[in-house]
């Protein structure tokens, strides 16, 4: 099945929630309302003939000057052999979205990954906690306003440039 | 009348420093502390090709039995506080070989903000061996200049200080 | 379906009244394996654990956000680092996904190069792995004979680009370096010596009814599962999911080889079963000595890069591109904003799936079998933690 005709099903189930430009490529971009995002995914895997069974890669990513973070889902469907990627904006201040763990068990730590280095949080996940940074960090260093410690337990994150003479 | 005449060729005089430090150089045993790409090259390095076990230097995989810590990777502060620890159950006396530049001083990673600028911030560090990785031929030199380093201590003198032996 | 887990309740039961305790073990951060900085809390009763709980980030060393900070060319050396065993494919990775932004096309000598670098880096990563399984669960031997394997593959690739581990040898457009004089009589020379000692590996350990016992029926992983943990590359294999990015979504020069893919088929137990990953994983290694007889014959004449600005800047937009890394397939996800540094990039693993996949694969195993499903994903921590 080829994007356009995708596209077209979740338009006809879900209306206004998702965008109806496609950008087409390879992998297809649409952009979906971000509190429908689960059951948009529900419809994607559970729809027989779409049977998107895996999901291939979850990013978020900082969009300071329209002020959102924008997750990407990449979906895969080994059945059927086709892809597409779903856009989905949460505002920047306070970003918030429904989890897709109990459609894919891999959306666990995906999941986990954008909330320790972007701060999204995810609505329904079992165990939203930090994943790769240590639990007592503080801020989400992805973000385009981080600003890094100067130290860290008692080490300090300054080193002296060995050229200064 | 020398005495170096009147005894036979298969008796041997030395000072018992040396003796002792011989030994103690002979017998390195490293832990397996492995965290990054240098890993590898530690690994490379006591392969066959490259054998560490000529000059003595097995890999142990725990703190407790080992002399030396090669830190062979990038340090981040999360694996940074564990070093510590690691290093302090090793028993006395115990050396430390920073390997790589990114234990030397955060290398490449120094752009990054989860990592630490090197593992002299944690521990005291012995040697230096730079690299990217450093070669099997590099390691194998700082080992060998540990060891130098090793053979010019003096355990067998009453120090000033009790406590510490003097170097 | 038969399996090793253990059900510890019934063995309770009928462990004539003894009173036991859940035991809350730590396993790493440092650990003699190959697999780097991970840690497991192990939640065991006795040998047979109820839960390992993985703790990962400790190697985390912030590789994509330093992609925002040196730009586009700057970033090729980071690439190595992702997945230093086998650092090629990463190479290869990203400049595939700057290629697809821009638009260029490379060269037929240097995709037939890439090939090359790319398939040698395999066969370095899958001794690895295998020697690395076999020091896992005992077999010390055989890590020795891998890493000496490793030496040979080192020296070519080292005349291919000057460096053993982290190559940097590709560039946006193509590779970095031309093959040398004499590189294809050395690395032929080195495939010959090479495929008779596959054989021998096999009949060293691969049959060997020990190993058979250690690796048969540990952790099996049903197709369905391993989709749905997005288990990739010889770990979606060894499951039966007869899927390589090289076949499926062919990039590169790979459309013009003949090789086939590995499967696991349940030869010694289960379908899915530990036994099966390795055993894909050993079947690979003739398949990519196949590719390189084919390509090293057949090196096309040309420039081996194409001509690219200095500042490379792409046009806004983003781009996700896959290629078969030795650990699976390695999705790699750029945002450009026109700019000259990326607005996000985001590297997608192999093994951070397989990771996350073990603390539902490992109940009911022993302590011991959790280093074997360790090493027969071939779980490296730089992939995990980037």
């Amino acid at each position: 099945m080829d994007a356009v005709e995708i596209h077209r099903r979740l338009r006809e189930r879900f209306g206004s929630a998702v965008s109806a430009d496609l950008q087409a490529a390879d992998w297809s971009t649409c952009a979906v309302e971000g509190q429908s995002i689960a059951a948009v995914c529900a419809l994607l895997r559970d729809d027989p003939e779409l049977g998107f069974d895996c999901l291939s890669n979850l990013s978020a990513v900082d969009c300071k000057k329209d002020d959102t973070i924008e997750v990407y889902y990449h979906l895969l469907s080994y059945r059927h052999r086709h892809q597409i990627v779903l856009r989905a904006a949460t505002p920047r201040p306070d970003p918030i979205l429904p989890t897709v763990t109990h459609l894919w068990p891999i959306a666990d730590w995906l999941e986990r990954e954008a909330f320790d280095l972007m701060g999204v949080r995810f609505t329904g996940h079992p165990d939203l906690r930090r994943i790769l940074m240590p639990e007592d960090w503080v801020g989400h260093p992805l973000r385009k306003d981080f600003v890094e410690p100067d130290e860290y337990h008692g080490i300090s994150t300054r080193r002296e440039s060995l050229l200064k003479l | 009348m020398s005495l170096i005449n009147s005894v036979p060729e298969t008796l041997v005089t030395a000072k018992l420093d040396d003796v002792l430090n011989w030994t103690r150089k002979s017998s390195v045993w490293y832990m397996l502390f492995g965290l990054a790409c240098c890993a590898i090259e530690m690994m490379q390095t006591g392969g066959p090709r490259s054998d560490l076990d000529r000059f003595g230097a097995v890999p142990r995989a725990t703190p407790r039995v080992s002399d030396l810590i090669i830190v062979s990777g990038t340090l981040t502060l999360k694996m940074a506080l564990r070093t510590k620890l690691l290093y302090e159950q090793m028993p006395d006396p115990k050396y430390v070989i920073s390997m790589g530049s990114c234990a030397n001083c955060g290398g490449l990673f120094q752009l990054a903000y989860s990592v630490c600028d090197g593992v002299d911030k944690v521990i005291p560090v012995d040697v230096y061996v730079p690299g990217c990785p450093p070669r099997p031929e590099a390691l194998t030199e700082g080992l060998l200049k540990l060891q130098e380093k090793i053979q010019q201590e003096r355990w067998l003198v009453r120090a000033p200080d009790a406590d510490t032996a003097a170097a | 379906m038969s399996t090793n887990a253990i059900d510890v309740d019934v063995l309770r039961e009928t462990g004539a009244g003894l009173e036991t305790e859940e035991m809350t073990l730590n396993m790493g951060p440092q650990h003699p394996s190959t697999h780097g900085v991970l840690r497991f809390v192990v939640k065991a009763d006795g040998e047979v654990m109820r839960r390992a709980i993985p703790d990962i980030g400790y190697l985390h060393r912030s590789i994509e956000k330093i992609a925002e900070k040196v730009g586009y060319h700057g970033f090729m050396p980071y690439t190595d680092r992702v997945d230093y065993v086998s650092a090629m494919q990463c190479n290869q990775g990203w400049a595939m996904a700057c290629e697809k932004l821009a638009g260029i096309e490379v060269p037929r000598r240097g995709e037939y190069c890439r090939v090359i670098a790319c398939e040698f880096g395999r066969l370095a990563s899958h001794l690895l792995s295998v020697g690395a399984t076999g020091m896992d669960i005992g077999a010390v031997t055989p890590f020795t004979h891998a890493i000496r394997e490793r030496e040979y593959i080192n020296d070519i690739l080292e005349e291919l680009c000057g460096a053993r581990l982290t190559f940097n040898y590709m560039r946006i457009g193509g590779c970095a370096w031309d093959i040398p004089p004499g590189f294809v009589k050395r690395a032929f020379a080195y495939l010959d010596r090479f495929e008779p000692l596959i054989d021998e590996y096999n009949e060293l350990i691969s049959f060997n009814k020990i190993y058979v016992e250690r690796l048969a029926n540990v952790a099996p992983v049903s197709p369905q599962q391993a989709i749905a943990w997005n288990l990739v590359g010889p770990n979606l294999r060894g499951s039966g999911v007869r899927y390589d990015v090289r076949k499926d979504v062919p990039y590169s020069a790979y459309p013009e080889f003949e090789f086939d893919v590995p499967v696991g088929t349940g030869e010694r137990g289960t379908l899915g079963d530990s036994y099966d990953r390795y055993m894909v994983r050993m079947r690979e290694m003739k398949e990519s000595c196949k590719i390189l007889r084919q390509a090293l014959a057949g090196l096309p004449a040309g420039p081996v890069v194409a001509k690219v600005a200095r500042t490379f800047r792409p046009p806004a937009g983003h781009v996700y591109v896959r290629v078969e890394a030795s650990r699976g397939d390695m999705g790699w996800f750029v945002v450009s904003d026109g700019t000259a540094f990326p607005a996000r990039v985001h590297i997608r693993t192999g093994s951070f799936a397989a990771m996350a996949a073990i603390e539902e694969m490992s109940k009911g195993l022993m302590i011991a079998d959790l280093v074997a499903v360790i090493a027969t994903l071939d779980i490296v921590a730089p992939e995990v933690d980037r």
